[in-house]
């Protein structure tokens, strides 16, 4: 699968990562490289197996739903670019 | 003294701190010392001597008390992936430069309960994403190693490439790192120490930064086998914090060592015999089944038919977890922001600006394979891979108690090598994904050195929580190979 600029643009705007014109050219070889050589799996028949789904054999543990922690709010925000006492601070959303 | 207790290894410090013959503050000045005169190699991201002083003087005052825990007064290194409660913690990422967490990571946290002593956070590639310490915002950690003692600086590998040198170059009893394709295997073979990842689920996950979360698991570097054994056994634990940690009791792997390997199976993987693989690995590996042999085990030839898919599928999955992991840094709750008056543009920039290289093909590579149209032809082909993969280990561990196989296709690499071609860095892992992807417990021991004096490794693969024979079995190679060289310059 060869990758060409405008996917790599599509698929920089899903990840929301900002990549400036200039680089989308080798970005797209980089990855049409990496791409193509993952691509050798479909030598393999896969027919009827079953995707992995958990490594280890466990089955996943239930526990009540319940509150067990909280009112941590000031250490939440503790490591926010930008607060205003308890609320984390974005630009505007909604016109 | 000071060298002298540098040179000790860990489960010999720990003795000796119990028979009283030094304290916890006077190993871990030692080792803060050690850690100031090996700033050349760039293995730590963030020192704490002050917090590891008052660590030690903690621990001498519980043994005063008749307290001492499994580790106590040990000084350890701790990769700057795990979340340490008020320490800055970067992922080596430009877009957690200034986050300090409010709380501790599980492993971390049952470390310092045993009474362990943290140095600081090491230096690694950027979100675990790398294989030799190239990618960090931080620059390059260093080898203590040189090519016969000469020559260019050379790469520890990684990604838990501080870690390694840490231990390589004597300013750490151990250390901890994590391990999502060979992240604590390939430094260990490239430094010349012991590293482990054990079975996932072995040890929580909890608090320790995602990179790819069906591959992450935690483990120890050390400078020998029993020491390895040590730290797991502080590490391990069910965690309800993390429902894939599993909840079974953690055995005394230090009483598995010492047993041999008599009349242990040993499964030769013929499909490991890759094309161009350099004569002194092949020839370190048929070492190592001789050492089996000489004390007992039995060598089998086994068939792993689809471990050369293991690498093209590990980069399928683990970049679409990865991509999955990295969307929350978004400049809002944590970590970097670049500002901007729309929203999408503040996440736009900040990811661009706070993400490396390899970080961002990743992210770009995972959301192309998980995207509408490509999911599966790609993520759900890799995860049926990944179950024929699991099912030829299954099948082996039939005939086999443990797998020997070489920890990597070469030496340590000069700093700058590898990086025009992304597939050239990631073959550096074509021994160690396969246990990844089967989630097995697997282990590095030095075993030799190159034509140029550098380490190499032999790796050993076990069951799904047979960690004990992994690590008795390692044993064994560690006492045929009686692997005593060290880096040039370090501890003389």
């Amino acid at each position: 699968m060869s990758i060409d600029k405008a996917t790599v643009a599509r698929i920089a705007r899903l990840a929301h990562l900002d990549v400036p014109e200039d680089d989308l050219e080798a970005l797209a070889g980089e990855l049409s490289n990496i791409l193509g050589w993952v691509e050798q799996l479909g030598e393999v028949d896969t027919e009827g197996v079953a995707p992995m789904t958990s490594v280890v054999e466990v089955t996943l543990p239930r526990r009540a739903d319940e509150v067990t922690d909280g009112g941590d709010a000031d250490k939440i925000v503790a490591n926010a670019p930008q607060r205003d006492g308890d609320f984390f601070v974005v630009p505007k959303v909604i016109e | 003294m000071t060298a002298a207790l540098t040179e000790l290894t860990l489960g010999q410090a720990r003795d000796g701190l119990a028979k009283g013959e030094f304290s916890s503050r006077e190993l871990t000045e030692a080792h803060i010392a050690a850690v100031e005169g090996a700033r050349d190699l760039n293995a730590f991201i963030t020192e704490t001597p002050e917090r590891a002083l008052a660590m030690a003087d903690a621990s001498d005052a519980r043994r005063g008390n008749g307290e001492a825990g499994a580790m106590d007064g040990i000084p350890i290194a701790v990769k700057d992936l795990y979340c340490t409660d008020g320490v800055r913690t970067t992922a080596a990422s430009r877009i957690l430069e200034s986050f300090v967490p409010p709380y501790e990571s599980s492993v971390t946290a049952n470390l310092w309960r045993a009474g362990a002593v943290m140095l600081g956070k090491t230096n690694m590639d950027e979100f675990a994403m790398g294989s030799a310490n190239m990618f960090s915002f931080k620059g390059p950690a260093i080898n203590p190693w040189r090519r016969d003692g000469d020559g260019p600086p050379l790469v520890p590998g990684g990604s838990s490439g501080g870690s390694a040198a840490a231990v390589a170059a004597r300013v750490a009893l151990g250390a901890i790192g994590t391990d999502t394709g060979g992240s604590i295997r390939q430094p260990a073979s490239f430094c010349g120490v012991v590293g482990m990842k054990p079975t996932y689920g072995r040890c929580s996950r909890w608090g320790i930064v995602a990179f790819a979360s069906s591959l992450d698991q935690a483990g120890p570097l050390a400078r020998s086998v029993r020491d390895c054994a040590i730290m797991l056994g502080a590490m391990a634990g069910h965690d309800p914090r993390d429902s894939t940690s599993v909840d079974r009791p953690v055995p005394d792997y230090e009483a598995a060592l010492g047993g041999g390997v008599k009349g242990l199976r040993v499964g030769i993987p013929a499909e490991y015999r890759v094309d161009d693989m350099p004569e002194e690995i092949e020839r370190l590996w048929a070492q190592g089944v001789e050492w089996m042999k000489g004390q007992g085990a039995e060598a089998v030839d086994i068939s792993l038919p689809h471990t050369r898919y293991a690498l093209p599928a590990y980069y399928i999955v683990a970049p679409a977890e990865a991509s999955s992991n990295l969307a929350r840094y978004d400049g809002v709750k944590y970590g970097l922001r670049v500002p901007s008056d729309d929203l999408t543009e503040m996440y736009q920039k900040t990811r661009a600006a706070g993400f490396g290289p390899e970080v961002k093909r990743r992210v770009l590579i995972g959301t192309y394979v998980l995207s509408a149209g490509y999911y599966d032809a790609y993520y759900l082909k890799a995860q049926k891979l990944r179950t024929l993969i699991a099912a030829d280990f299954r099948a082996a561990f039939q005939r086999v108690d443990v797998i020997l196989t070489p920890t990597a296709p070469s030496a340590a690499f000069a700093v700058g090598e590898k990086m025009d071609d992304p597939i050239a860095m990631y073959l550096n892992d074509v021994f160690t994904v396969p246990a990844s992807m089967a989630g097995l417990p697997a282990i590095s021991i030095p075993a030799g050195l190159s034509a140029e004096g550098l380490p190499l490794g032999l790796h050993l693969i076990g069951r799904p929580f047979d960690e004990e024979t992994v690590l008795r079995a390692a044993q064994a190679v560690e006492e045929a190979a009686g692997f005593t060289a060290r880096p040039e310059g370090v501890g003389r």
